[in-house]
């Protein structure tokens, strides 16, 4: 298994940056506890100017680098949760529709089609109005915009998968239907599930980050998309307050991409070539 | 074309046309589901900012969506609005809401329409790069930078941009859509917008060319390992012959098909996008809105969109029946 990790460059390097942001958010009470939207200094320090903040200081004179630290825990967090969600709901869905088939496939993919019908960003948007702004309207926009995806992976799974012939001989034996679907053919189902899950949790941080940038997030936690939100009256002389935050959302999404790919290398060891 | 051929593009036609129209119908019920979501009053729900200073509205409201009666005569009514195109009275814009919005759509298509095909032609031209220097430097390097790309929040590349290209360098404006002072007309006014169109087309194209390069590269190995390629090989057809004319037109063909599944998404984009660019489209009316908390307005803008991206996506499927004349009309 780690000789596997170590000859894939992409899933180590992923799994490094990975390990890296969950090491952030872990540490953040102990490094910087205390709330970071407080001021701890004068405002507008470029980073490496001022002592006690590494990364400078934003127009109140909040630390960037505790913004960082409690922003990775908001990030991975609304990422891995909104996708957990997803991954309930697209599974049953597309488990039932590909290994059913028939009309409750028709039904169940009709409106799997329509929930991407929709523009998702603005579905989410539009989740948030009504709910108001809070980490839980964010989770629950993100789910609902991000369980078609799944579904429609699962369903093609199902269909392939259903045809086998250990299928076949657990339908001989008596099996019951929710025991092959769950118990028999969704293990065989998970490293492509594994896959899509991490782009979809990069996705998610994305969208989540973009949310919280417009101003629509749960305005109490500071996420790295506020943090850039906050930054924008500053863009002209102090780019680092959006720079930074910025660079962590882009390696956190880096990783997840990475790691996606370094399992999907793994599985298909022929089509390593083609990817990078 | 045989007759055959004929019946059965209109049949494909028919069917395409109806499911769209069930689409329209879903995405209605959804829209009208997710208001019976909100909490307390939907009439208070709906006017949002504006409910709290005019009872008259308010109760304008309530006779609009029906909010006295049954909730299947209020699906009735939401359905009705639909069909005659009436959906409401936005407060704070003093104009009707289907005004507003058809108002703003030409600069989101503008935006819509140049970003794509920039992010088709540089993902055309860096996925063939890519795919036939596959494994060597420019293929590494293009696929790393797709990579990151695909990475990287397109509103970050956006202010990021705006630094680099507008505060720092002076080249480009930072926002809107023309000289308001100026008053441009014929060619200058073209110039001008065009010159405030390039770097949100950039922002907005960026996502989608690293999706693009990244799947015609990979379309063309796939094709170029064919056999009828080798037979034009062996034929002495030159290799750029080969990699543009035989073997990108059918790598390119299922690219169609993605970039009508990218409509919606482009569209959701364009929110983030025209709000940093102060861009006039519908995206920068759905920040208003949701800033003015005007619920009205903003379901107005996701059913119309949705609606927009089923027409779009009709035309796209029409479209690719006729120029892949083997597809199968189903």
């Amino acid at each position: 298994m780690m000789r596997l990790i170590l000859r894939n460059w992409t899933l180590s390097l992923g799994l490094a940056l990975l390990a890296l942001i969950l090491l952030m958010a872990l540490s953040a009470p102990i490094l910087y506890p205390g709330d970071p939207y407080a001021m701890m200094g004068p405002p507008l320090q470029w980073p490496g100017t001022y002592p006690g903040a590494p990364l400078g200081t934003d127009s109140l004179g909040r630390d960037i680098a505790a913004g960082i630290f409690h922003g990775a825990r908001v990030s991975l967090m609304v990422g891995f949760v909104s996708v957990a969600c997803a991954l309930v709901v697209g599974i049953l869905v597309g488990a039932f529709a590909g290994y059913y088939g028939g009309w409750v496939d028709d039904a169940l993919m009709r409106i799997t089609e329509l929930f991407q019908t929709i523009p998702q960003f603005m579905l989410a948007i539009v989740i948030i109005a009504i709910m108001g702004p809070s980490i839980q309207a964010v989770i629950i926009s993100l789910g609902v915009v991000s369980w078609p995806t799944v579904a429609r992976l699962v369903r093609s799974e199902f269909l392939v998968l259903r045809e086998r012939a250990f299928v076949h001989s657990c339908i001989v034996i008596g099996m019951s239907d929710l025991r092959i679907i769950f118990a028999q053919i969704l293990p065989n189902a998970l490293s492509s599930i594994t896959v899509m899950a991490s782009v979809l949790v990069a996705t998610a941080i994305l969208m989540e980050s973009a949310l919280s940038f417009l101003g629509f997030g749960d305005p109490n936690v500071i996420t790295w998309g506020t943090m850039i939100g906050l930054g924008r009256s500053q863009l002209r002389d102090a780019w680092y307050i959006i720079a930074i935050p910025g660079l962590a959302l882009l390696v956190t999404a880096l990783a997840l991409n990475l790691v996606g790919e370094g399992i999907n290398d793994a599985m298909n060891p022929r089509l390593r070539k083609r990817k990078i | 074309m045989t007759a055959r051929r004929h019946r059965s593009t209109f049949r494909y036609i028919g069917k395409r046309l109806i499911h769209a129209a069930f689409t329209i119908l879903g995405i209605a019920v959804i829209n009208f589901l997710l208001l019976q979501l909100a909490p307390g009053d939907a009439a208070e729900a709906l006017a949002g900012e504006a409910g709290t200073a005019d009872a008259e509205y308010m109760e304008s409201l309530r006779r609009q969506f029906g909010l006295d009666r049954s909730l299947i005569e209020q699906l009735g009514a939401f359905l009705l609005r639909i069909v005659t195109l009436d959906f409401g009275w936005s407060f704070r814009h003093g104009m009707s809401n289907w005004d507003l919005i058809m108002d703003r759509l030409p600069a989101t298509l503008l935006l819509m329409g140049a970003s794509i095909l920039l992010a088709l032609i540089g993902g055309i031209v860096m996925g063939v790069i890519a795919a036939r220097n596959v494994g060597r430097l420019p293929d590494r390097l293009i696929s790393v930078g797709a990579l990151l790309l695909y990475a990287t929040p397109p509103f970050w590349i956006g202010l990021m941009m705006i630094v680099l290209f507008s505060v720092k360098l002076g080249w480009v404006p930072t926002g809107g859509m023309y000289d308001v002072i100026g008053g441009k007309t014929g060619f200058a006014h073209v110039l001008d917008v065009m010159w405030h169109l390039a770097l949100p087309v950039l922002t907005q194209a960026f996502f989608y060319l690293a999706i693009y390069t990244r799947l015609v590269r990979a379309g063309m190995l796939e094709v170029l390992n064919l056999e009828y390629i080798r037979v034009a090989r062996a034929k002495g057809i030159s290799e750029n012959r080969i990699a543009y004319r035989h073997a990108l037109r059918n790598a390119v063909l299922p690219l169609l098909t993605v970039v009508g599944a990218n409509i919606g998404t482009f569209l959701g984009g364009a929110v983030l996008t025209e709000s940093i660019f102060s861009w006039p489209g519908i995206g920068r009316l759905m920040f208003d809105a949701m800033m003015q908390r005007d619920l009205n307005l903003l379901l107005s803008i996701l059913v119309l969109s949705s609606i927009f991206v089923v027409i779009a996506n009709l035309l796209v499927d029409l479209l690719y029946a006729v120029i892949n004349p083997t597809v199968e009309l189903k």
